[in-house]
């Protein structure tokens, strides 16, 4: 699962190299070590979720991927370049996004403005009536304040700001935690679509449910590092392990 | 009734700078988290390079408006890259005590050199004289000043409440770790900011100059009060500081007129009974 990127390989070869490449990745909150060696890695176009309970260091993973954990070690190679110790707003340029777990939503910024915000990085991103498509609700708040939103509609902001830009690496933090049904529902169609418009998407959840019906891969993240991994085919035949390092 | 026109224009004009300079503070503030001391130096050091153009290259006035802000905004993103930056994260009080340090230098270089005595500096000649307006007599370079004044805070409000950049300034307030991993170079970001706000307080400078003569201490004569009128109208808010700087400065002015023991010590009355009321200030948002 971790085999070397071969230096130069054939386009053609780029469905099964890894997009992202995570190995050995340590990270630190100011004196506390909180990621004791991550390894794993995503391949272009799949939807890859780290499961694990909470304070086990997937938010950090995330973070440390984005360039935000100030003090991170090991290796984190996207498209074959190495970026552990590239600053957040150059890792963006490369086509990573993220959308975090506190949604960041800016309450200074209107809506519109909040989904303008992140700067396209490259060509390819969702144009402003295939977002409205996806996520109708925006069109008609597009001059409120954007934390006047619902959390739903929040949600679904947030990930509408990041299409926007051209970057085909998404990373969604619990993107469902505390929606209703039909919009988790919904966020569930939407990571579908974009997987079929060939978006790869690193998903952070809780909510195993909901991941099992979206993910291609699962690795269980605890105490800071991956400790198991499986594909959606093999689900069925890993739920006894997966209850127990969840505790579900 | 004379009179009291005559002291409305003059705290028309201080409340210009009042404005101009609060401004300046409120968005050095918002994005750097820093109270800068120095404020009153800057302000200062645009009056001087505006002297010196004068003097040394006759440049005149039209061009000082523009090249002073440019020189002293750039002199100010220099104290930033080289000083404030390492700052950031740090209590309020570190930067208050290195900002307020650098006033003193600043100052003490120019009284050093310049003394304390002021500095001619001539109105330009297309705004010399004065017209009669029936009620009474308005000097044009004044009426100039309040114009443009307010012409340049209602653009820094537009630049910042309306436009793409001025979004990235708002959100990078809020939140500068998410806007940076959106892509955007948030530490050039507040290096530019640093230097607008600086900028603001020169072109209040070579405003300044023709009225109040080119002293070193002119902006520490006047920050004093620009404080009181910044925690008056809240750190938070563009529009809140320059209405309220206009607004005080024409209190002060009635205060002159009706009451001129009190003209000194208005504005610090206000300031203590807003901060009775309501500690954040008038548009402050609490934080």
């Amino acid at each position: 699962m971790l085999d070397a990127v071969t230096a130069g390989a054939p386009a053609a070869a780029a469905v099964d190299k890894p997009l992202l490449a995570v190995e050995n990745l340590q990270a630190w909150y100011g004196e506390s070590h909180v990621l004791h060696g991550i390894t794993f890695d995503v391949r272009e176009g799949e939807v890859v979720t780290l499961l694990g309970r909470n304070g086990a260091g997937k938010t950090t993973t995330l973070k440390s991927i984005m360039g935000i954990i100030g003090k991170r070690s090991g290796s984190i190679r996207f498209g074959g370049e190495e970026i552990v110790r590239t600053s957040s707003d150059r890792i963006a340029r490369k086509g990573i996004a993220i959308c975090p777990e506190e949604r960041g939503i800016f309450s200074s910024l209107d809506v519109r403005e909040n989904l303008m915000l992140p700067p396209v990085v490259r060509s390819g991103g969702l144009s402003l009536d295939q977002i409205f498509t996806l996520f109708p609700n925006l069109r008609e708040r597009l001059n409120s304040q954007g934390t006047k939103l619902s959390g739903g509609e929040q949600q679904m902001l947030a990930i509408a700001r990041i299409l926007r830009t051209g970057a085909r690496f998404l990373m969604l933090d619990e993107p469902t935690e505390g929606l209703a049904p039909v919009i988790i529902q919904q966020i569930g169609h939407t990571i579908a679509r974009l997987k079929k418009e060939g978006f790869t998407i690193l998903l952070v959840e809780q909510n195993f449910r909901f991941a099992s019906t979206v993910a291609d891969r699962f690795y269980i993240v605890e105490h800071g590092k991956v400790i198991d991994g499986f594909s959606n085919s093999e689900l069925q035949s890993n739920m006894d392990k997966l209850h127990a390092y969840l505790g579900v | 009734m004379q009179a009291l026109y005559a002291q409305l224009l003059v705290g028309l004009i201080n409340g210009s700078f009042y404005a101009l300079l609060s401004l300046g503070l409120a968005v050095i503030f918002g994005m750097l988290n820093i109270i800068n001391f120095a404020h009153g130096a800057l302000y200062m050091m645009g009056a001087f390079v505006a002297y010196f153009l004068l003097e040394y290259a006759g440049i005149g006035y039209w061009w000082a408006l523009l090249l002073a802000p440019l020189a002293v905004g750039a002199f100010g993103m220099i104290l930033e890259r080289t000083m404030l930056q390492w700052l950031s994260g740090l209590d309020h009080l570190y930067g208050l005590l290195l900002t307020f340090g650098m006033a003193l230098v600043i100052q003490g270089l120019f009284q050093n050199y310049f003394g304390s005595s002021g500095l001619p500096y001539a109105i330009p000649d297309q705004l010399r004289g004065g017209v009669n307006l029936g009620f009474m007599f308005l000097p044009i370079y004044r009426g100039w000043v309040v114009i443009f004044s307010l012409v340049i805070c209602l653009l820094t409000w537009y630049l910042i409440e309306r436009t793409r950049l001025g979004a990235y300034l708002r959100a990078a307030t809020e939140n500068p770790t998410l806007v940076r991993a959106f892509g955007i170079n948030v530490p050039r970001m507040i290096t530019l900011t640093y230097g607008l706000g600086v900028g603001l307080a020169a072109l209040a400078g070579v405003l300044s100059a023709p009225i109040n003569q080119v002293r070193p201490l002119m902006g520490a004569d006047l920050i004093i009060v620009v404080f009181a009128v910044v925690v008056i109208g809240g750190m938070g808010s563009i529009m809140g500081s320059i209405i309220t700087g206009f607004a005080l400065g024409i209190v002060e002015g009635l205060t002159k007129y009706f009451y001129p023991e009190a003209s000194n010590t208005v504005v610090f009355v206000l300031m203590v009974l807003v901060l009775l009321v309501k500690p954040t200030g008038l548009t402050g948002r609490a934080n």
